[in-house]
């Protein structure tokens, strides 16, 4: 699914190297403190900046070089994933088109994503009159909409509080048990990772220094992950 | 909160005290404006020529400042290259530049016998005329397009780079990226900026009076400078003051509800992103726009230092001596500005910071310098002669003028040493003295700096009130530049702009340096 | 309490080094009159050399701006002398209560009128009169063919500028009522009105205009200071307005008596040969047969128009309130 060959970034003194395979229908929890290189792991697969060396591959297709759009993935932020001038639905129906010029087809699928995501009441409201939650949900609602094959979420619910972040993390598991998407997380919490991955995938640095199932990682207690136990 | 209960301290008393003296030193003069001002009855249809000119011209000062600088900040904001950080700095420029310098280069460039009209009839086109309307918007533009610039690129570089990049990721293309970024960005800032710089242009005065002049192209201060120097008809002078606090107060409250924005602020040297939907056109126009906008800006300023730079060695006595005062008057006024301003800030930061800000904004609103002038006059006339007085009246208007520049720097960095520093300091149990040393006012050396920096330009290359009390042998440096150039001496005002301008920016770079030395920010 | 000794101390020597100081006599005058090129040097050494003063002359701006500072200055002026009013003008002065008499019999006068004002002497005279590059084509000989025309013209403003409300009356002169429409006319050939003279025939020498309101003398500085005959003034078949230039006696003046000499030196050749080469105009007290050469060139107006003080006072205002509309459009 997703593959990494001899890749290598340099941004300043920081270097991220990493060489290694995701299968598809996985679901990674991409870790490591501050610094170590999650954004920028997730900011390579889709393609925001380009690896100095090596290549990075997509279902086959080598994408090093690939324009953002072109890359069969979707991604969520912590926030800034809403237009605060456009509403609900409409934030959902930039994912079919970006000039929002929609068929009726298209209004059908937008007002069914938001079913799907539990709001089907909020489609005209502006994102500001949304609770995080809800603002969550909504970029949610785009991204089943997109249906890519590979999803990346970059530390996406961390503003949330404990309870609706483990909501939100039930949500995407959902979802993602229904398309059997490969999915890429970015996170601080190792029970947040366990909520919705099966297998962590430990930075150090701009290095892997750890890449296993989540389980087996937990279940041996392994030393290096003991500052997220 | 422990510290709220504390009692009053001195540098609050002082503030205090300041705060009712600047207050007193504003409307004091505006009451006996309003006191001598003859009835509405009085007005002429000139005045009516005059009020109309003066909103025309701003309204239009502001549009085409703010249309032309969309372009502008869009490359600024999407584009990086080289020297992107002196361009934006350039932007900044104008704020520390005496108009009347601004003035002489635009004449030089775009007058008669300038660069720009040598050029055209060179080709065998037509001339373009400087002045009058044409004129005057055009110098308001050349000194109001980079801040329209600078705040709009503020609201630019303020849109979330996760944001941008799920646009690129949602495949947004030229007419989505205009529609979902750009249009709910202007709607957002163009009419507080508008507002701003058509509140900026109301009280223009040296503009106009260069550029002007004329019955058909005078503006409300203007008119107000003619009734008192011309006329000397204090009671007319005193009804146009009228009218132009009232156009500033109608214009500045409008502004103030819709531009919190400075354009001062920080932020503008953040890296430029790549937008989604670019292309090589767009990139070409980019290029072109910031060409364009960069000569406007820059080539009457060359115009007037190639020019003037060899004038400077021969330039009269009187000129340097009209230097030595300026410099004085600056230094004075400088000192006055941060004297009032420091206690202000710290009062202000300790409390209602945001409540105190708006109370600034409405101050800079109701100081208009010929009216303050005006009124200071009405006051001293019977008690002492404003005329032997003049530099010094100069400085305290000057001062005012500045303090609200000086506030809205001091004031959001006091209240931020406030809120870290402060409370570290009360844990400690520092007091009085002792905790504004060491724990306050170290914080305050880089707004303070560039404060003082930007009061001490603006006194520097000030023509307004001066113009108004000027006597014989008292002249500042710009009015001695505007006498030079009156009296057909346009290489020694060339010269005398050059020394001008040299002054003013040495004077901010010396006092924003001075801040930033040694500074724990 | 020592620093108000010291100061007392220094007041007194500065009082003890006054009083040795030859008398200062204050004359208010027009900007142009004390540049290096016009008259206000060469009259200084010369009055200087025998009046055993010291003659400070102060420049305020254009003409009728003088009198806005000295109404300004009131009591407190320093000023003893105001030289550079013109006859549109003293009446004003006079009513604002800031002239003294000056009990001079001025007999030898070369005015083209007769004198009797006893407030104010004249030092110079001219015609006001549109001033043009001699090539230009298609000079206008009326103010009806200047209105009609495209040429852009630099005027100056009435409140400030002698020359300005000279213009004024000239035109009010000409037309009586059909004034305003003469203005209106005008209007889009004004390039821009400056506050002063200089200001307008600096505009003008830039090239920034066609024409500017100057004198029938002023191509005489071309000719005889540059060299340059490439100038002249547009002669209207109207006629055209006299401009006497006065000087007077202020109620503030220190030295009555000083101040008179300063008159009467004012009318004699030591002054009055300076006039035509500084100051470009016709001298006040001086045979023709005087004049240096080059100015036997000049344009001579067949008809002179002048308002008595008294009628230019009665018409200002509201000629001024014509002017400030047609051109307000």
């Amino acid at each position: 699914m997703l593959r990494f060959e001899e890749m290598r970034v340099q941004q300043g003194t920081f270097c991220l190297q990493a060489d290694l395979t995701i299968p598809a229908g996985a679901r990674v929890a991409v870790m490591g403190a501050s610094g170590s290189g999650k954004s920028t792991l997730l900011s390579l697969i889709a393609g925001f900046i380009w690896p100095d060396n090596g290549r990075v591959w997509i279902e086959d297709r080598d994408v090093s070089r690939a324009p953002v759009a072109s890359r069969p993935l979707s991604i969520l932020f912590q926030d800034g994933n809403l237009f605060p001038h456009l509403t609900v639905f409409d934030n959902v129906a930039l994912g079919i088109d970006p000039n929002l010029n929609l068929r009726d087809e298209d209004r059908a699928r937008v007002a069914a994503s938001l079913d799907r995501v539990g709001l089907p009441d909020m489609a005209g409201r502006k994102p500001a009159e949304l609770s995080g939650g809800q603002q969550s949900r909504v970029a949610l609602a785009r991204m089943l909409l997109r249906d890519r094959p590979l999803t990346l979420l970059d530390e996406p619910f961390a503003a949330l509080d404990p309870g609706l972040r483990r909501e939100m993390l039930m949500l995407v598991r959902t979802l993602c048990d229904e398309t059997g998407q490969t999915l890429l997380m970015a996170t601080h919490d190792l029970r947040d990772a366990e909520q919705l991955c099966d297998r962590v995938l430990l930075l150090e640095d701009g290095a892997v220094a750890l890449d296993m199932p989540l389980r087996e990682a937990v279940a041996t207690e392994a030393p290096i992950l003991a500052p997220w136990m | 909160m422990a510290s709220r209960a504390q009692p009053i301290s001195g540098v609050q008393a002082i503030g205090g005290a300041f705060i009712l003296l600047v207050v007193l030193m504003i409307l004091g003069p505006l009451v006996a404006v309003v006191l001598r001002a003859e009835g509405f009855a009085g007005l002429r249809s000139s005045d009516w020529a005059a009020i109309r000119f003066t909103l025309v011209q701003a309204a239009l000062s502001a549009v085409v400042s703010c249309l032309a600088a969309i372009p502008v900040a869009r490359a600024l904001a999407r584009r990086r290259f080289r020297g992107r950080g002196a361009y934006v700095a350039l932007m900044g420029a104008p704020f520390i530049l005496p108009v009347i310098v601004a003035v002489l280069g635009l004449l030089a460039v775009f007058g008669r016998a300038g660069w720009l009209n040598a050029a055209l009839t060179g080709i065998g086109a037509g001339t373009i005329e400087i002045y009058g309307l044409f004129g005057v918007v055009l110098a308001h533009v050349f000194l109001n397009l980079p801040l329209a610039t600078r705040l709009l690129l503020q609201a630019w570089l303020a849109i979330p780079a996760e944001r941008v990049r799920l646009a690129h990721a949602l495949n947004f293309d030229g007419r989505a990226t205009r529609r979902h970024f750009e249009w709910p960005l202007l709607r957002a800032t163009l009419p507080g900026a508008a507002l701003v710089i058509f509140l900026i242009c109301t009280t223009s005065f040296a503009v106009a009076l260069i550029l002007g002049g004329g019955p058909s192209a005078t503006t409300v201060e203007l008119a107000i400078y003619q009734a008192f120097r011309f006329d000397f008809d204090l009671g007319r002078a005193a009804l146009l003051g009228v009218i132009q606090v009232a156009i500033c107060v109608v214009a500045g409250l409008l502004a103030w509800r819709l531009a919190g924005a400075s354009g001062f602020g920080g932020g503008l040297d953040r890296p430029a992103m790549a937008w989604p939907g670019d292309t090589r056109t767009a990139r070409l126009w980019d290029i072109a726009v910031l060409l364009v906008a960069g000569l406007f800006i820059v080539v009457p300023l060359v115009a007037v230092t190639a020019e003037g730079i060899g004038a400077i060695a021969g330039l009269p006595a009187s000129t340097w001596q009209a230097a030595l005062r300026s410099i004085f008057v600056a230094l004075g006024s400088t000192a006055l500005s941060v004297t009032l301003a420091l206690p202000i800030a710290l009062l202000i930061a300790g409390r209602a910071a945001r409540a105190g800000l708006e109370g600034v904004g409405l101050l800079s609103i109701a100081v208009s310098p010929l009216v303050i002038g005006t009124g200071l006059f009405l006051i001293v006339f019977p008690v002492a002669d404003p005329i032997a007085l003049s530099l010094q009246i100069t400085g305290l208007v000057n001062a005012l003028v500045a303090l609200p520049f000086l506030l809205r720097a001091l004031i959001p960095a006091a209240a931020e040493a406030e809120a870290t520093q402060g409370r570290l300091a009360d844990a400690l149990g520092l007091h009085g003295t002792a905790r504004l040393r060491h724990a306050i006012l170290p914080r305050l050396r880089r707004p303070l700096g560039f404060g003082a920096g930007l009061a001490a330009a603006f006194s520097m290359g000030d023509l307004g009130v001066i113009a108004l009390f000027s006597a014989p042998g008292q002249e500042t440096l710009p009015l001695e530049m505007y006498r030079l150039f009156g009296s057909y001496r346009t290489n020694d005002a060339q010269g005398a702009a050059v020394l001008l301008m040299a002054l003013s920016l040495g004077l901010f770079w010396l006092f924003d340096r001075g801040g930033r030395v040694n500074a724990s920010l | 309490m020592k620093s108000t000794i010291i100061a007392a101390g220094m007041i007194a020597m500065v009082g003890a080094a006054h009083a040795q100081d030859a008398p200062v006599l204050t004359v208010y005058t027009y900007d142009s009159f004390v540049t290096d090129w016009g008259p206000g040097p060469a009259i200084e050494e010369a009055f200087e050399a025998t009046c055993g003063c010291d003659l400070q002359f102060v420049g305020a701006g254009d003409g009728a701006a003088v009198l806005s500072r000295l109404r300004l200055e009131g009591e407190r002026s320093d000023a003893d002398i105001v030289l550079g009013l013109d006859t549109n003008l003293t009446a004003a002065a006079v009513e604002a209560g800031l002239m003294a008499e000056h009990n001079i019999m001025a007999n030898d006068l070369t005015l083209p009128v007769v004198w009797t004002d006893p407030n104010f002497l004249p030092f110079d005279w001219g015609y006001f009169a549109f001033v043009h590059r001699a090539d230009m084509e298609n000079v206008p000989s009326t103010f009806g063919e200047l209105a009609a025309s495209d040429t852009r013209i630099v005027i100056q403003d009435p409140r400030s500028s002698t020359p300005g409300l000279g213009l004024l009356m000239w035109v009010q002169h000409v037309y009586g009522d059909g004034a305003a429409e003469i203005w209106e006319g005008l209007a889009d050939n004004v390039v821009t009105v400056t506050p002063g003279w200089s200001e307008a025939y600096g505009l003008f020498l830039e090239d920034e205009a066609d024409m500017v309101l100057s004198y029938t003398t002023s191509p005489a500085y071309h000719l005889i200071a540059e060299e340059d005959a490439g100038f002249a003034a547009a002669e209207f078949d109207e006629g055209h307005y006299l401009q006497i230039e006065v000087a007077g006696i202020l109620n503030t003046a220190d030295d009555v008596g000083l101040a008179g000499r300063f008159l009467t030196f004012m009318l004699t050749p030591a002054f009055q040969e300076v006039i035509p080469t500084t100051n470009w105009m016709y001298p006040a007290a001086l045979a023709p047969e005087a004049l240096p050469d080059g100015f036997e060139t000049l344009t001579v107006p067949n008809v002179a128009l002048i308002y008595s003080a008294e009628e230019a006072a009665a018409i200002r205002d509201e000629a001024l309130a014509t002017w400030q509309a047609a051109l307000s459009q």
